[in-house]
């Protein structure tokens, strides 16, 4: 006999689960209880969002399902903006929550909430799991439907009990069969053929890549699309680290906050291939203006969005990395040189030289100088605000990766995602950025870094203000700075020492730079705490 | 302009939230959805009649398609198919007045169902449009209430040329 307890660790063990990120409670307690007997790790974090953060973080760095577990009721309902973040971003994810009593479900019992009706709208399928014997077959199915396709997150949802009954024998399934549920993966060759046509037709052609390149691991194949026909690449922030920062066909990031130069290519172009990117309205404000002197070749795993925010000339659907495999395979172009040399000139007319602040650390420049300093193989995770545009317009990316709550713009976002890639990939710097409002929304994590003592960076880009609403203020609503002042911001060095965490603080880039080879050198986490004028703008 | 969809699904509890919440989570507007079994009692069918553009028509096959229990979605074009609606009408009805409401029935194809003092029950298996006309035969003695099951639909044999996502 065997518990269904038993059989969820098992099920685990059958994926290939290395880690879990979760928090406990009563009614999940027979599941970890088996786990504690296995080596699959099962981290404890502070807040059940981080759970989803750290595992989101994890299957980010690894390209593995993520794996976050809680407690019914609250713990369930704390998962759910990390679910939301995750969805939004394509992330792979398995979120397992506790659930009371099945005979009781519904009657409003202690901690009981309604997890697969509220996260509803934000997960790619949810199971709640009324039978032990159903288990198995559910599991298979999660995992198959959160790493295939569009990658997203699934919920299980399993009452106590279920986790408690005893049944006969446990059988993995080998194979799952979904009978709604069969993504292609292979672009259709007629539509292939058609954009090759069309590629060979344009002048001004331009790649816009998104996070799906990154997803579907076509960053090889991208890059030697664009090198074979001289196609400039455009990045989404999602796919931020598809091309080399330095490559001469990169421009840059598009979007509200991206590069002029990357803005004016896309919207110059009479032919946009977008991959992997679902044109975001951060991202292209007006598509409507693009299209109309632009034709659009649009690859995407997910056929719903192919035509949602941008008409489509030629939809191909389809994994990216087999698209452009069979595109490779006779592609025969090359871009006329006065189009890139077109893009040229608006890089060097466009380029921007930061305003300094004295006794400040000028956060552009530094975030480009820490990026040489880190290895080439390096993560950074941007939070949400002015120091995720920072970070994603001056993060010198070669063959290292760059995270962040995209879609969903999720503050605190970073610090606990770094606990997850940090799991995943223990030799390499992983760093932290984020503003002193992001950290104070996830400094409790502080407690599972030093707990685990993981070798975890944490850059604070200090300015006592909530800096994206701010600037906001300056722009639209006349300096009148309503609740986005962070006055009397605690002591964070005093506040890593709590936590048995080294710190600096810096007060110019001199000292910044200084800081961070010393951060990075430590076999230890660090928290690095750079003064920032509240004036600094995002651009 | 009105669209049918015929949509069909995995026979598991929860699939009538996922659909009809992405209905009005993505703000599409839905006029009537009706769903039953199918002959495979695993499979269910949902007939839904929405308004809306192309593009709303587009997006809703799509992120139908994307709905996991979701097996296959279909538009049924103009005149290829069929569809029909059962309501259930409640009218006053004094005994002076029974003759002409069971003229109407008769006129109409509809059944009596139900007769009391003051009131009759018809039932009534038709078109949007032929309902309508019968309401407004009614209307005149007044109205007491209108059951609908919202639309079903079944494809014409001979239109093979339907509009079909994958």
């Amino acid at each position: 006999m065997i518990s269904g307890a038993e059989i969820m660790v098992k099920c685990l063990q059958e994926e290939g689960v290395k880690i879990v990120f979760g928090y406990p409670g009563a009614v999940i307690c027979p599941f970890f209880d088996h786990l504690y007997d296995t080596d699959i790790q099962a981290v404890l974090v502070r807040q059940e969002q981080n759970a989803a953060h750290a595992a989101s973080g994890y299957a980010r760095a690894v390209s593995k399902v993520g794996v976050c577990v809680a407690t019914s009721g609250p713990g369930a309902l704390n998962l759910i903006t990390g679910i939301a973040t995750a969805y939004m971003d394509s992330i792979p994810m398995v979120a397992i929550t506790g659930q009371v009593r099945s005979d009781v479900l519904g009657r409003d019992v202690f901690q009981e909430a309604d997890i697969t009706g509220a996260c509803e709208s934000f997960v790619k399928h949810s199971y709640l799991v009324k039978n032990t014997e159903d288990l198995p077959r559910i599991f298979k199915e999660a995992f198959h439907i959160a790493a295939t396709g569009r990658p997203g997150p699934v919920l299980i949802d399993v009452p106590v009990d279920v986790q408690e009954n005893m049944i006969e024998n446990f059988e993995y399934p080998e194979k799952v069969n979904i009978i709604g549920y069969k993504p292609s993966v292979h672009g259709h060759p007629m539509q292939i053929k058609r954009a090759m046509e069309m590629i060979a037709q344009s002048k001004r052609p331009v790649i816009c890549a998104g996070g799906g390149v990154l997803t579907s691991g076509a960053k090889p194949k991208l890059r030697e699309f664009s090198k074979r026909t001289n196609i400039p690449v455009v990045s989404t922030m999602m796919g931020i680290g598809v091309m080399p920062s330095n490559d001469p066909l990169y421009v840059g990031m598009i979007g509200s906050h991206g590069t002029k130069a990357a803005n004016k290519t896309i919207h110059e172009a009479d032919l946009v291939i977008l991959c992997g990117a679902r044109v975001g309205d951060r991202a292209v404000a007006s598509p409507e203006q693009v299209v109309e002197h632009a034709n659009v070749i649009h690859i995407d795993i997910d056929p719903a969005e192919i035509g949602k925010n941008m008409k489509t000339t030629i939809p191909i659907v389809g994994d990216i990395k087999n698209v452009l495999y069979q595109m490779l395979k006779s592609i025969d172009y090359s871009a006329p040189d006065e189009w890139l040399n077109d893009i040229r000139s608006w890089q060097e007319n466009y380029r921007r030289i930061p305003e300094k602040f004295e006794g400040f650390v000028e956060p552009k420049t530094f975030i480009s100088k820490l990026s040489s300093m880190m290895h080439s193989k390096s993560i950074l995770i941007a939070d949400v605000g002015q120091n995720q545009i920072w970070c994603a317009n001056n993060f010198q990316v070669s063959d290292g990766r760059f995270f962040t709550s995209g879609g969903m713009g999720t503050m605190g976002y970073s610090v606990p995602a770094a606990v997850g890639a940090k799991f995943a990939r223990p030799n390499r710097n992983v760093v932290a950025v984020c503003g002193d409002g992001a950290f104070q929304m996830s400094l409790n994590e502080l407690a599972t870094i030093a707990q685990n003592h993981l070798n975890v960076k944490i850059i604070v880009m200090e300015n006592n203000v909530l800096g994206m609403v701010h600037e906001l203020q300056d722009m639209h609503y006349g300096s009148r700075y309503a609740i986005t002042e962070l006055s009397n911001v605690p002591d964070f060095r005093q506040l890593a020492a709590a936590y048995g965490i080294d710190s600096a603080c810096a007060c110019s880039n001199e000292e910044a730079e200084q800081y961070a080879k010393q951060m990075l050198k430590s076999s230890k986490p660090f928290i690095l705490i750079c003064k920032i004028h509240p004036k600094t703008s995002s651009r | 302009m009105k669209y049918t969809l015929s949509v069909l699904v995995e026979n598991h509890p929860g699939v009538l939230s996922k659909v009809s919440g992405l209905f009005s989570r993505r703000g599409f507007n839905i006029d009537s959805l009706a769903v039953g079994i199918t002959e495979d009692s695993h499979i269910s069918r949902m007939t839904i009649v929405a308004d809306g553009d192309e593009y709303v028509v587009e997006q809703l096959e799509k992120q139908l398609n994307k709905v996991i229990p979701v097996i296959k979605v279909r538009t049924y074009t103009e005149g290829g198919f069929i569809s029909r609606e059962l309501s259930l009408i409640k009218v006053n009805c004094p005994a002076k007045q029974r003759l002409d409401i069971m003229k109407i029935a008769e006129l109409m194809d509809a059944k009596i169902v139900d007769v009391a003092v003051n009131t009759m029950t018809l039932q009534f298996a038709d078109t949007l449009e032929r309902f309508e006309t019968l309401t407004d035969l009614l209307k005149p003695y007044g109205i007491r209430e209108i059951v609908r099951t919202g639309t079903v639909a079944i494809e014409k044999d001979s239109a093979a040329q339907h509009k079909q996502t994958v």
